[in-house]
């Protein structure tokens, strides 16, 4: 089966320093990927590059045989790939529906898109119930929850999510992670970076490690959960 | 009775004025919601409107001046933020600002050239430059078309904001550039529509105005674009309807002003305000809380 992405020795500069130094790695549809790793080690950037926020110095992205390495941002989300930042990044000064419709921006199709805002409060019936709300008021999970359904809004064939666990509460990261697994059962691509590298493993299909700015191993989640390097540096199991 | 009577007309002239200064005010506190930036050749494009109305009346009837007018405004608008101010997007923001006075000059030295510097007469706009008589005070129609026309505009703006799509998306540009930018909402597309609106509306500023006086000069924006900044930042910067109740209570404080005697203090009153605001409440009456930060 061909990779629905494809990434091939991608470099990024911030500011002279080499951020990423050429990684290569692959989602294939239906997947649930994560990387896992240090902070530092690149993971939000690789995602960043996907969605063009940051301009890769060397290197291809390759989506569903496209070449969208250089691609506008608008255009990337339009060919069906969507990011949820780190830290939730909803907008404060928006409503909770507000924060959903914004989610599909790029859409035209007015029932699809009021169709998708009833499924998203099926997946979340907080948020129904906040509504009219302000974003800014939540709590951090039900931001995250949001921020997760806004990006559900773009109808993606690919989500990838920039730390969705960080911060929360247990019990809300165990909601998290199982509504990442039925966005997945729903047919969505998850691309996962977390530094719950053990709850991420758990879920995914397959896992990549990253190592300042290198790709240094990758595995299925259960052959990383029991690799031995794997758990005393990113699980704290011996 | 005797005090109303005496001061109706100044308090009319400042209703009037107000309603002009809060059309400019709209435009920086718009621009400075979005960019964070002071956009210092607002002002500039204000006195443009005024020369450019000057020359289009000289060729064409009104009817086609006026809009003419408007058009060629918001085109100037846009032109400024893409030349001056988008190629410095990633910039330190001391660099923008010196890119808008740099702006603010060139628009200058632009009108002293096509005028020669020789103050150009405006143009009597039928039925707004009447005279009406209301109780002891006598004034052009415009003085009562400004308020009426201002809140219009604004309850139009204000109802864009909230209930469109393109002014969804200037709320969410206004809170995080980069997260706007992952919906697929084109950043320079929503701040081009910013620009494009503030100068439409100094464009419509600039013809209840220039009504009132009878010449415009290069330097004819400095003034009133330096008071509706004062409002601007009275009012909140980043808040419409602070920048607006801004620019009416400076409209009018300034006529009173004017109706007492102290006509030689009423611009010092003005920059007097923006000390005192500055000093003690640097958040102007509705920055900060307010939501529509755009």
């Amino acid at each position: 089966m061909s990779s629905l992405l494809e990434i091939r020795d991608l470099k990024v500069n911030y500011g002279g320093i080499e951020a990423l130094k050429g990684i290569s790695f692959n989602v294939k549809e239906g997947e649930i990927v994560t990387l896992i790793g240090a902070n530092g080690a690149g993971k939000s950037t690789t995602l960043r590059s996907i969605m063009s926020v940051v301009t890769p110095s060397a290197g291809s992205i390759c989506y569903n045989g496209e070449d969208i390495t250089h691609m506008p941002t608008d255009e990337i989300v339009k060919r069906g790939i969507v990011l949820v930042p780190e830290g939730r990044r909803v907008f404060p000064n928006l409503t909770v529906l507000e924060n959903l419709r914004i989610g599909a921006y790029l859409r035209t199709d007015k029932e699809g898109i009021e169709a998708d805002i009833k499924h998203v409060y099926s997946l979340f019936p907080r948020l129904e119930e906040r509504s009219w709300q302000q974003a800014g008021t939540l709590s951090g999970g039900e931001q995250q929850m949001l921020a997760v359904g806004r990006a559900l809004m773009a109808k993606p064939r690919l989500i990838m999510m920039d730390e969705p666990s960080l911060g929360l509460a247990p019990l809300v990261v165990k909601d998290i992670f199982s509504i990442i697994r039925r966005i997945n059962q729903e047919g969505t691509t998850v691309l996962l970076i977390e530094q719950n590298a053990n709850a991420a493993l758990k879920i995914a299909n397959r896992g990549y490690v990253m190592q300042t700015g290198n790709v240094t191993m990758t595995g299925t989640g259960l052959e990383l959960l029991n690799d031995q390097s794997v758990r005393e540096a990113y699980l704290g199991k011996k | 009775m005797n005090f109303i009577n005496t001061n109706l007309p100044y308090l009319l002239a400042g209703i009037s004025v107000g309603g002009q200064y809060a059309l400019i005010a709209i435009g920086y506190t718009m621009v400075y919601g979005i960019l964070r930036l002071i956009n210092f050749a607002h002002g500039d494009v204000f006195m443009a409107a005024g020369l450019i109305m000057i020359y289009a009346v000289t060729v064409m009837p009104l009817y086609v001046a006026i809009p003419l007018t408007l058009a060629a405004t918001v085109l100037i608008g846009f032109l400024i933020e893409r030349a001056a101010y988008k190629p410095l997007r990633t910039a330190p923001r001391m660099s923008v600002m010196i890119s808008a006075i740099g702006v603010s000059y060139l628009l200058q030295n632009l009108a002293l050239y096509v005028t020669g510097g020789l103050s150009k007469m405006y143009p009597t706009i039928p039925w707004i430059s009447d005279t009406v008589t209301i109780g002891t005070a006598t004034t052009k129609m415009v003085t009562l078309i400004t308020p009426v026309l201002t809140l219009i505009l604004v309850i139009a703006l204000v109802a864009f904001i909230q209930k469109t799509k393109i002014g969804m998306a200037m709320r969410a540009v206004s809170k995080d550039f980069e997260t706007s930018q992952l919906m697929g909402i084109k950043i320079n597309s929503v701040i081009s529509a910013t620009f494009i609106i503030g100068s439409f509306l100094a464009a419509v500023g600039s013809l209840l105005y220039f009504t009132n006086y009878a010449a415009v000069i290069p330097t004819s924006g400095a003034m009133p674009g330096l008071k509706a900044f004062v409002a601007a930042v009275f009012g909140g910067i980043g808040s419409i309807p602070g920048a607006v109740i801004g620019a009416f209570i400076i409209g009018i404080c300034e006529n009173i002003i004017k109706g007492v005697g102290l006509t030689t203090f009423s611009d010092a009153f003005t920059f007097v305000l923006l000390i005192i605001i500055l000093v003690f409440k640097p958040t102007g009456l509705f920055g900060e809380k307010a939501n529509e930060k755009v």
